[in-house]
């Protein structure tokens, strides 16, 4: 086995985790709130690669030159786009259905995946979609007996995403609205009772990890350059896997779970199978939730009875 | 009189905080037996331990059966030991329980349950809750289900009319066909009552019953309690707030507080003892009265 | 509401309509170029403008807010009936009717819609499969499709392999698929209900990649023929092969390729109308109040003994059962299986069936298996937006009648002594 492989491997494993982690904050946020899970996630994921592809040509055809501008203003539009989105499918979908049953959320949330795949597929036709390459370049490093490369892309999704965690974060531990938004995952009744309006908490949640999800949409859609209407299912599923993985409910553990994922997935598809490598990633899932449901950072519930 | 239930050494720890700590009791067969304490004492706690829905860190807990002593802690199901592996036979007993195990072996073995906050099969009928607490006793076999078989019918027939009878007794007969989320209140406790009966068990714990009821229903809940007792020969684990019907139905009082056992005997004894009258009001134990 | 607040609101509706339609229906990608579409952010915004100020007016009278409270009384779940035992005879006669209209229905059908009906009926088994594990036990199952696919590929293969016949593949298929439910079912239910849904839905997923990609077994994306069915040995060919007889040689028929859909049909009407009877009646058995009990509260049923982990292995495994027999039929009237008619998007399908049915009631995903296949067919222009409609009866559904568009019915005991 070479060295300069595994390294290969573990690079792509990173950037590839970078991302899980940041959609996985989305499943572990909204958990954390209001104990469900945001099937329709990876579907706003999907919408986020598109915007970003939108705003771009569109900030291009303005006649802005300086790529760096017009790489933070797409990523600024997607986020805020993005949050819109995540913000309206929590309003129309999930809050009338506070209150009822278990089923319910599930069923609105796999309703909303399929108009949300469904309305991108009629609006943007269902054929592949792309961007040109905007950031060439990379760097190489020798190792053993070979070199491995990091692409200038690679990198900058690796800061931005370490950013946008870092950004989450401070917000969610110095801020009112973090402040708020922890109180109601503790006890939402007692929030209330304390003035804090916890309808909007709960969608200020969804609309903060639906911009996460957008940050990886944009993040995606530089590295691959292209997508299609189709991209939020196994990318959901995975990221969810992520969340999981790391302990539903924690924000570092979804980061964590994120690149742990995106490691394993991009060493096994290096050394054992490519073609297995979303079983494996699913089995990953399946393990996980029977031998360790609490994940790696989260702690382990006890039903009230 | 010889003990039914007998809990040694019990403890539960939640993380950090003990609920329980080593507590200690007995019920005695044919009893009515109390167990109070202040909000938060624990007293929820070994119900769940006593029923299987916790499994608790550490103690006993033995059931007399009528073909010898039952340890209710081993039948949920314990993580295996390194000194298993010395003895087949208890790894086979753990192996066992481990995969099959599980509160519904309590049940089985003769301990019914209420619960705090009423826990109704709410979009079934009140005769169906009832059928479902007979699940063990009626003719559970598919194919004689799907071609009720005469055998089937006779079962079916006979777990409704027992049923029926526990309606009676506690006087929701004409309830029989309603949902039982659309029952009054008062109506949902005593049928949980009667859907824990229905199990056949010879041990009732019920976990406050008489919260919620005005003083009507909880003067006809006491009555109810000692006809159980009298009429249908069960002994009775009994969770309460209410000190008058304590003090009215029970033989034994034990006393929880923060998780340990202050103080039993009878009731009259236990509502002399300074300690539960601290417990209880919250002075300090040098400067009461 | 005021009529100047209810304007408002509605203007703000209209304004977030045009924010969120905006880039992805007004501006839409060719290439590496946008082509600005402005009419249809703009027409989609006053869509929900004129809905919204239209739904507010409404509400301001007398009869809207009556119906408004009827709404939120249906959300609550009052639509639960006690009825009493023993059915009308009008209503034998109905069913009657139906078993006799439904048995003539291929002789006076052409074979396209023939084959309609049969996929129709295919739903409807899938359907009240999936009520068992979703409706009345309560458990999630977004991996239907596997056991599904189990079915049609246990025929597929079976044959390929084992020389197994259609006849033999029904009681194979059904065995094989409930091994499969017992099989991931035991770890796996122990678990929280989210979780559940989860693990299935990857389980779903993982059948489906290794049909895909374990090629030298199962054919890979490029599928399996599947052999035509035959019945007590004749075949439904033109010409017999070698030591055997055809269908309509033996009834001295003119040869018709429908024989065999007719066929099929029938045999998956019987299907259906046993698995009916068979529903009808576990419903109100031991096990089936067992799993409507598991579905309102598992702590409870624990307290009354019921081994909860055995009875929903039990609802899993008899949906999986009749999830796998789905796929035989299937696989015999397609004539073929490949591993794309089991993505995760027919698991959805038949969710929705179960859902829009009113999880539960029998009668309703029946109704729904049929409208939700044969809707399409006789809409076909609007094929395009048949799953974005879907979606949205899915979501309107869980917001406005969780409990079905019926009402779930329970039958009443015989209180007399
Ligand atoms: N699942 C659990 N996880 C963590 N702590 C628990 C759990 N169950 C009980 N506790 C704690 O154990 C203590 C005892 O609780 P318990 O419910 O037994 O009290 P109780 O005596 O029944 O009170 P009450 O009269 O209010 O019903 C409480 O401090 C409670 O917070
Ligand atoms: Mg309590």
């Amino acid at each position: 086995m070479d060295l300069h492989i595994i390294g290969q491997q573990a690079v792509n494993g990173l950037i590839l985790g970078s991302i899980y982690g940041l959609i996985a904050v989305g499943y572990t946020m909204v958990y954390g709130i209001i104990g469900m899970i945001n099937f329709a996630h990876g579907e706003i994921y999907m919408v986020s690669a598109y915007l970003t592809a939108i705003f771009l040509a569109l900030l291009t055809a303005f006649g802005l030159q300086s790529l760096p501008v017009v790489l933070f203003l797409t990523l600024l539009l997607t986020m805020a786009f993005t949050a819109l989105y995540g913000w309206t499918v929590e309003r129309l979908a999930y809050r009338p259905l506070r209150g009822s049953t278990r089923l319910a959320p599930w069923i609105s949330a796999i309703g909303i995946s399929l108009v949300l795949q469904n309305y991108v597929r009629i609006s943007q036709g269902a054929r592949n979609q792309g961007i040109p390459v905007l950031l060439e370049g990379k760097f190489r490093l020798q190792a053993a007996a070979g070199t491995v490369q990091i692409t200038h892309v690679q990198v900058v999704i690796v800061l931005v995403a370490l950013a946008s965690m870092a950004v989450l974060t401070w917000i969610m531990h110095h801020t009112s609205l973090g402040r708020c938004c922890r109180a109601t995952q503790q006890d939402r009744r007692m929030a209330e009772l304390l003035g804090v309006d916890s309808g909007r908490i709960i969608a200020t949640v969804f609309a903060l990890g639906a911009a996460m999800a957008g940050v990886a949409g944009v993040l995606v859609t530089l590295n691959y350059g292209s997508f299609d209407f189709y991209i939020g299912f196994v990318t959901g599923i995975k990221a969810f896997t992520a969340a999981v993985l790391g302990g539903i409910g924690s924000l570092p553990g979804a980061m964590l779970g994120g690149v742990v994922l995106g490691l394993a997935e991009s060493l096994f598809s290096g050394f054992v199978n490519t073609d297995y490598k979303d079983v494996f990633a699913f089995a990953i899932l399946v393990l996980v939730l029977i031998w360790r449901p609490s994940g790696l950072l989260g702690r382990p519930e006890v039903e009230k009875v | 009189m010889t003990p039914l239930l007998t809990v040694e050494g019990l403890t539960m720890r939640f993380g950090g905080i003990a609920a329980l700590e080593r507590v200690g009791f007995t019920v005695s067969a044919g009893s009515i037996t109390a167990l109070i304490g202040p909000n938060g004492a624990g007293k929820t706690t070994v119900f769940n331990c006593l029923t299987g829905f916790y499994q608790a860190t550490a103690g006993a807990i033995t059931l007399q059966g009528p073909t010898g002593s039952l340890d209710l802690v081993a039948i949920l199901g314990q993580p295996l030991r390194g000194s298993d592996f010395l003895d087949p036979v208890t790894l086979a007993r753990r192996l066992f329980y481990k995969m099959f195990g599980g509160s519904h072996r309590v049940t089985r073995a003769g301990v019914a349950r209420t619960f705090q906050n009423v826990r109704l099969f709410k979009e079934m009928t009140v005769m169906e809750n009832l059928l479902v607490a007979q699940h063990l006793r009626v003719e559970r076999n598919l194919l004689a289900g799907l071609l009720g078989t005469p055998g089937y019918r006779r079962a079916e027939q006979a777990a409704v009319a027992r049923g029926l009878d526990w309606l009676q007794i506690l006087g929701l007969r004409d309830a029989a066909n309603r949902l039982a989320g659309e029952l009054p209140y008062g109506d949902q406790r005593r049928l949980e009552i009667a859907r824990a009966l229905c199990t056949g068990p010879r041990l009732l714990c019920l976990d406050e019953p008489a919260a919620g009821l005005n003083p009507r229903e909880t003067e006809a809940l006491s009555d109810l309690i000692l006809r159980l007792r009298t009429q249908h020969g069960l002994t009775i684990l009994l969770i309460e707030h209410d000190m008058s019907l304590v003090m009215r139905v029970s033989d034994h009082v034990v006393v929880l507080d923060h998780g340990e056992v202050i103080a039993r005997g009878t009731p009259q004894a236990v509502r002399q003892d300074p300690r539960v009258l601290t417990a209880y009001l919250g002075m300090e134990e040098e400067g009461g009265p | 509401m005021t009529g100047r607040d209810g304007f408002l609101d509605a203007a703000r509706w209209g304004l977030l309509a045009l924010l969120v339609f905006g880039p992805i229906t007004g501006l839409v990608l060719d290439g590496y170029q946008v082509v600005v579409h402005w009419q249809q952010p703009v027409w989609l915004a006053a869509l929900v403008f004129g809905g919204r100020l239209l739904l507010n007016g409404l509400l301001a009278t007398g009869p809207g807010q009556r119906l408004a409270r009827r709404l939120a009384r249906g959300r609550a779940g009052g639509s639960v009936l006690v009825v009493a035992g023993g059915r009308g005879h009008g209503r034998i006669w109905i069913l009657i009717l139906l078993a006799l209209l439904s048995l003539a229905l291929p002789f006076a059908l052409s074979k396209y819609w023939i084959n309609v009906a049969t996929l129709a009926l295919i739903y409807v088994l899938l359907g009240l499969g999936l009520n068992i594990v979703v409706g009345l036990a309560g458990l999630l199952d977004l991996g239907f499709v596997a056991f599904y696919a189990v079915g049609a590929y246990g025929y597929a293969l079976g044959h390929q392999y084992l020389d197994l016949g259609f006849w033999q593949a029904i009681p194979f298929c059904a065995f094989l698929a409930a091994c499969f439910g017992a099989v991931l079912g035991f770890p796996v239910l122990r678990m929280h209900g989210d979780y559940l849904a989860i693990v299935t839905l990857g389980f779903g997923e993982i059948i489906r990649l290794i049909l895909n990609n374990w090629v030298e077994f199962t054919g890979g994306p490029n599928g399996v023929r599947v052999p035509h069915p035959s019945l007590f040995g004749l075949d439904f060919a033109r010409r017999a092969k070698e030591g055997g007889a055809t269908f309509h040689g033996y009834f001295d028929l003119p040869y018709s390729a429908d024989h065999r859909v007719i066929f099929i049909y029938l045999v998956l009407l019987l299907m259906v109308m046993a698995m009916v009877h068979v529903v009808v009646r576990l419903r109100r058995m031991p096990i089936g109040r067992a799993w409507e009990a598991l579905r309102e509260d598992e702590i409870a049923c624990r307290s009354l003994g019921i081994n909860h982990v055995g009875i929903k292995l039990s609802a899993f495994a008899m949906g999986a059962t009749v999830g796998g027999v789905g796929g035989v039929f299937f696989a015999a009237s397609q004539g073929f299986v490949s591993p794309a008619s089991f993505t995760f998007f027919e698991s959805a399908l038949i969710l929705a069936v179960v859902v829009l049915g009113g999880l539960g009631s029998t009668v309703g995903v029946i109704i729904a298996a049929l409208v939700l296949t044969i809707l399409p067919e006789v809409l076909r222009e609007f094929a395009d937006y048949r799953i974005l409609v879907f979606g949205l009866a899915m979501v309107l559904m869980m917001v406005w009648r969780p409990r079905g568009l019926l009402g779930l019915r329970r039958q009443a005991y015989g209180v007399d002594p």
